[in-house]
């Protein structure tokens, strides 16, 4: 077991040991204050061991040539968080069913505190999140990063797609304007079209043959519960193999040899 | 064979040095143990899966029992040009709830299909077959034409042209009490022939009707 690198703290924030004679017997506030948080989190870490996983997690190695592409994937990451502070939020006010849905939608908009701002934040978010993870997959398709030993993880990613993809069309039912019911309409039908089960998966969304009482409240379930659930958890384990496997280099750049193995060949 | 590296004694015997094994044991007791847990464990996962899953399943089996709704007197019908109507197709929630038919008496010079008590009065339904937008009709046209991807229907609802794979959804209509009703949907292959109602989408000609099969809780009616 190799032994993990200590975080690489700047000298400035590094405290230098008091030297013999120097505020003797005087312990300030301060002091008191730093000594009591180190204590607490000494506390936590010695019960559960946090800081190691914190510091491997962290404190990675990353090649030579990572550039500004590779924040795209946290960029996806913060968008995701953005759109679950906002749902969260969103949710204290909207309600699921086919008479009040429209309304309560008109409400956050026009008279709560900020409702525009914030609902203006979810559906803008939305667009930036779809717009966000197609360039992480793009960046990760270009650099070749999905190559031995991360294809697990590029699974892993387009799962994630697909439930972002998810995301984006049960929420857009949940306005419940003209156009977001109509959406709807169509969206369902398209899944109907499929041969043989088909028509059950149609049945299945809508909650029956027609578009009814629970058909809203079933899409908000899927919005709010179950698929940001499961994003939550993928993304964890998308994470998790981030950190084990760490990540590429780009394509430009070309490993340095070892000037040994050059005198051999020559 | 002298050296036949394989045991010759079974694993199962009291040379295990387990205390209270016996000659002929299978399962060892580890084994039951660690079996007896996960079959306990599936057991109640089952136990809460397997109804909420039926829960959130449950309306595709929900049987629909056909409702007739009263939309004027028969007279208001002409026989050249459509009538519309708004009908409720799910009670409860308002305005999403509702649909508009267009309705007229049938023409026997036009319509091809086999008359009988049903379609005495033709009751189309706005549901575009090629993914449910509403169609509207454009008298000085003739035709049913749907906003969103250009389906268009002639006069009978069949297609004449777009994407829709199947004519126009239809209802069964009755004259009951001196009023025209308006009774369930039903599907309608090229031929104008009934079938359950489908779904938008679904072609019913062919091999369609195999391949979208239809729902067991929303039949035609008896004898049609």
């Amino acid at each position: 077991m190799p032994k993990l690198p200590a975080p690489p703290l700047p000298k400035a924030l590094t405290p230098s040991p008091k030297r013999p004679g120097e505020g003797n017997g005087k312990v300030s506030a301060k002091d008191h204050a730093v000594e009591a948080g180190a204590t607490a989190i000494d506390w936590i870490d010695e019960r559960t061991s946090l800081s190691g996983v914190g510091r491997w997690a962290m404190f990675r190695k990353i090649p030579k040539g990572t550039n500004w592409f590779y924040t795209l994937g946290s960029a996806t990451l913060f968008a995701f968080l953005s759109q679950a502070v906002t749902g969260v939020f969103l949710a204290m006010y909207y309600d699921p069913s086919p008479t009040r849905a429209y309304e309560s939608a008109r409400f956050i908009t026009e008279q709560a505190f900020l409702g525009e701002f914030v609902r203006g934040m979810h559906k803008w978010g939305a667009t930036v999140m779809v717009v966000l993870i197609f360039l992480h997959m793009a960046r990760t398709f270009f650099f070749g990063a999905y190559k031995y030993p991360r294809e697990l993880n590029w699974v892993i990613g387009v799962a994630l797609l697909v439930l972002t993809f998810v995301m984006a069309l049960t929420g857009y039912l949940l306005p419940f304007d003209q156009r977001s019911f109509w959406a709807t309409i169509v969206a369902n039908n398209i899944t109907a079209s499929g041969p043989l089960i088909g028509p059950y998966l149609g049945d299945f969304l809508r909650a029956g043959p027609e578009f009814g009482a629970t058909t809203l409240s079933r899409f908000y379930a899927i919005h709010m519960l179950i698929v940001p659930g499961a994003i939550a958890a993928l993304i964890g384990a998308h994470l998790y193999l981030v950190a084990k496997l760490g990540t590429t280099a780009p394509p430009w750049m070309k490993a340095e040899q070892d000037p040994k193995l050059l005198e051999e060949r020559a | 064979m002298a050296d036949d590296p394989r045991p010759t004694e079974s694993k199962y015997t009291s040379e295990r040095l387990i205390p209270g094994a016996f000659e002929g044991e299978t399962v060892t007791r580890r084994r039951f143990m660690t079996g007896t847990v996960q079959v306990a464990g599936g057991v109640a996962t089952a136990a809460f899966l397997l109804p909420a899953l039926g829960f959130a399943i449950g309306p595709v089996f929900e049987k629909h029992h056909p409702t007739w709704q009263a939309v004027g007197s028969p007279r208001e019908f002409p026989e050249d040009t459509y009538i519309p109507k708004v009908i409720t197709i799910v009670q409860g929630i308002g305005q999403a709830g509702k649909t508009t038919t267009y309705v007229r008496k049938r023409n026997p010079r036009v319509d091809t299909d086999t008359p009988d008590q049903y379609n005495r009065y033709i009751a189309i339904s706005t549901r575009c077959m090629h993914l449910g937008c509403p169609v509207r009709y454009v008298s000085a046209a003739q035709r049913f034409i749907c906003p969103c991807h250009g389906g268009v229907y002639d006069f009978e609802g069949l297609v004449a042209g777009g994407p829709p794979v199947r004519p126009l959804d239809r209802f069964y209509t009755r004259i009951r009490n001196g009023q025209l009703e308006i009774g369930p949907r039903y599907s309608v292959n090229s031929q104008l022939r009934r079938f359950s109602p489908r779904d938008p989408a679904q072609p019913l000609d062919g091999i369609g009707q195999y391949l979208y099969p239809s729902r067991p809780t929303a039949r035609k009616l008896p004898g049609t």
